[in-house]
């Protein structure tokens, strides 16, 4: 598949206009056009122009965002919700920040028109806590929208009336998960749960809820105001639309890249992050945040940033998230401390998952310990196998995946660190593993 | 909204109060106001101690268990008291592939202290902490609520200048 790539990309999400998180700034680029469209349409045509886009999510799951919107009950005697995701934890993004600093209002809007296509009265923006100085730019922003009429009640004299609220997380990776989320808006501990019944029947206090990542949002005005067509026509057909790609490891300039869909991997690590520093050769690539398959360096060429060439490559996109790591990584290292980072976020409801991340990071540590046994590998992998798909949400297959493709990748790494002499001729098995 | 029962030993200030009533509208429930008042009392008092478990519970009519469980969930409310200023060292893949173990380690011997452990002075605790979101500026830490990014021994020795 042939993808044009333009020379100089034009930015939407993050353009190069001083004070442009300023409502003024914002206004007199345009800002706020969209909304007004929005607002002339029906709902429901909203909702096709979104759908006509072909946008899927940025959180994560790349599902289309349109199509969403339409599981949205018409008819209900409920308050409906929108809960905004920018809990922004998985490792190796740092995007929604970016927005919330540079071009809160295009968020904003974003929102409010994602409320108004689903009749939605309140949306909140559940940002992690940490992003305390974030909150505060965005709380700005927001002070300024309800001001200018944009949010609030009879929205631009429409009669279309959405609160938005910022609600505040706590330092839980867990409630990036969209049901984690709404029970840590309920005031609860972030526990997920079963799906279905879905969000969009059973959502927060058992309402009508619609969860959209930040800047999945923020795709929304630019549908609006120039057309799904137009949109549709960004980066690669099956994903489009511009894409923040954040960058990070072993490369000279890591940062986050506006880019189209389907622009190189191996693009973005050589041209635009400046590619490694002292012209090292690389490892490894971990693709959309830490919890997507490994790629080798010798994999990278031909791959593209969108969802089904990663997919081809054996990843996934994720949240566009690239971690770059230089021949002189110590792999075993990296993989540690991924696996250590699932345990401590383990929820803890699902046994395969609290007991299994545990477990999963004791053997790894048995490598660097230097007591790794040969049937370490394949009990490590026979532990991930047993977390995948076995718990209420992603975060069990999140932990599983960069293990299981650790193992199938660089499965010398771990041999080479296995001690003859441990005493351990057999593996010691957790005795509730099934084995199959 | 307290009975004479648990007569508080602990008190919103007058400001906070009023933030607690005009939060009050945002919600449907009581109980949603958890997160948001275990982060209003830390910012008063600067940890959540048993006394003020007791309070929030009474204020939003919840049991203190509800309030201990959620305070144990999330590891930004602090169960004990932290330094003045508390150190939180980002030590995920980012961070670490750009040295994160060399900011610790300068840290740690700087202070004389351990990870998890407080100056006896009161001023600094470091803790370590999971992927803040500045994987691009890596290595960093968050002090308080602010990130100091970009880290090499150098600048944080120039920045704890400032944290007196």
């Amino acid at each position: 598949m042939e993808i044009a790539m333009p020379e100089a990309f034009e930015k939407f999400l993050l353009p190069a206009i001083p004070d442009l998180h300023r409502i003024d700034v914002y206004e007199r680029n345009g800002g706020y056009a969209a909304l007004r469209k929005a607002l002339g349409m029906k709902p429901e045509e909203v909702t096709e122009e979104v759908k006509k886009s072909n946008l899927r999510g940025r959180g994560g799951a790349c599902f289309p965002t349109g199509l969403k919107w339409t599981f949205m009950p018409k008819q209900t005697t409920k308050v409906k919700y929108l809960c905004a995701n920018g809990d922004e934890s998985e490792p190796g993004t740092f995007k929604d920040r970016q927005i919330f600093e540079f071009n809160p209002h295009l968020f904003i809007e974003g929102a409010v028109i994602a409320a108004y296509a689903m009749g939605i009265s309140t949306i909140y923006v559940y940002v992690r806590g940490e992003y305390a100085k974030w909150i505060g730019l965005l709380q700005t922003a927001v002070d300024d929208a309800y001001a200018r009429s944009y949010i609030g009640k009879n929205v631009l004299g429409s009669g279309f009336s959405t609160d938005l609220y910022i609600h505040r997380g706590a330092g839980a990776y867990i409630c990036g998960e969209e049901s984690a989320l709404m029970t840590s808006i309920e005031g609860n501990r972030g526990y997920p749960r079963v799906k279905p019944p879905f969000p969009a029947q059973y959502g927060v206090w058992g309402c009508p809820t619609t969860i959209n990542n930040i800047e999945t949002l923020a795709n929304v005005p630019l549908i609006i105001s120039r057309g799904a067509e137009w949109y549709a026509k960004i980066g690669s057909p099956k994903h489009p639309g511009p894409i923040l790609i954040g960058i990070s490891g072993h490369v000279n300039k890591p940062g986050v890249y506006e880019l189209p869909t389907g622009v190189l991997l191996t693009d973005i690590i050589n041209d635009y992050a400046g590619g490694v520093p002292g012209n090292k050769k690389i490892k490894a690539v971990i693709p959309g945040g830490s919890s997507t398959m490994w790629l080798r360096g010798e994999e990278l060429e031909g791959v593209r940033m969108d969802a089904d060439s990663l997919k081809a490559a054996g990843s996934s996109i994720g949240t566009g998230g690239i971690i770059v790591m230089d021949e002189d990584t110590d792999l075993l290292r990296v993989i540690t401390r991924i696996a250590h980072f699932y345990h401590h976020e383990s929820c803890g409801q699902c046994t395969p998952c609290r007991e299994g991340c545990g477990w999963m990071e004791k053997i790894l540590k048995r490598f660097s310990g230097g007591n790794a046994a040969a049937g370490d590998i394949d009990l490590l992998l026979d532990v991930a196998n047993n977390i995948e798909g076995n718990t209420i949400c992603a975060l069990g297959d999140a932990a599983a995946w960069p293990v299981q493709s650790f193992i199938r990748k660089f499965r010398h790494e771990l041999e080479a660190r296995i001690t003859p002499s441990t005493g351990r001729t057999a593996p010691v098995k957790p005795p509730h593993l099934v084995t199959s | 909204m307290t009975t004479a029962a648990q007569a508080p030993q602990v008190q919103f200030s007058e400001a906070n109060l009023r933030k607690l009533e005009e939060m009050r509208k945002r919600y449907p429930t009581k109980q949603a106001l958890t997160l948001p008042v275990l982060w209003m009392a830390q910012e008063q008092f600067g940890w959540i101690s048993g006394e003020v478990m007791k309070y929030i519970a009474g204020l939003l009519d919840l049991p203190v268990s509800h309030v201990l469980g959620v305070l144990s969930f999330y590891t930004m409310y602090n169960s004990r008291p932290v330094g003045k200023y508390h150190l939180q060292v980002c030590t995920n893949v980012s961070c670490m592939l750009r040295g994160s173990d060399r900011i610790m380690k300068h840290l740690s011997e700087r202070l004389g202290i351990h990870e998890g452990e407080t100056t006896a002075d009161g001023r600094f605790t470091i803790t370590e902490v999971e992927c803040l979101g500045s994987c691009g500026t890596a290595p960093m830490l968050q002090v308080n609520n602010d990130f100091a990014e970009n880290l090499t021994p150098e600048k944080l020795d120039r920045l704890m200048e400032g944290w007196k």
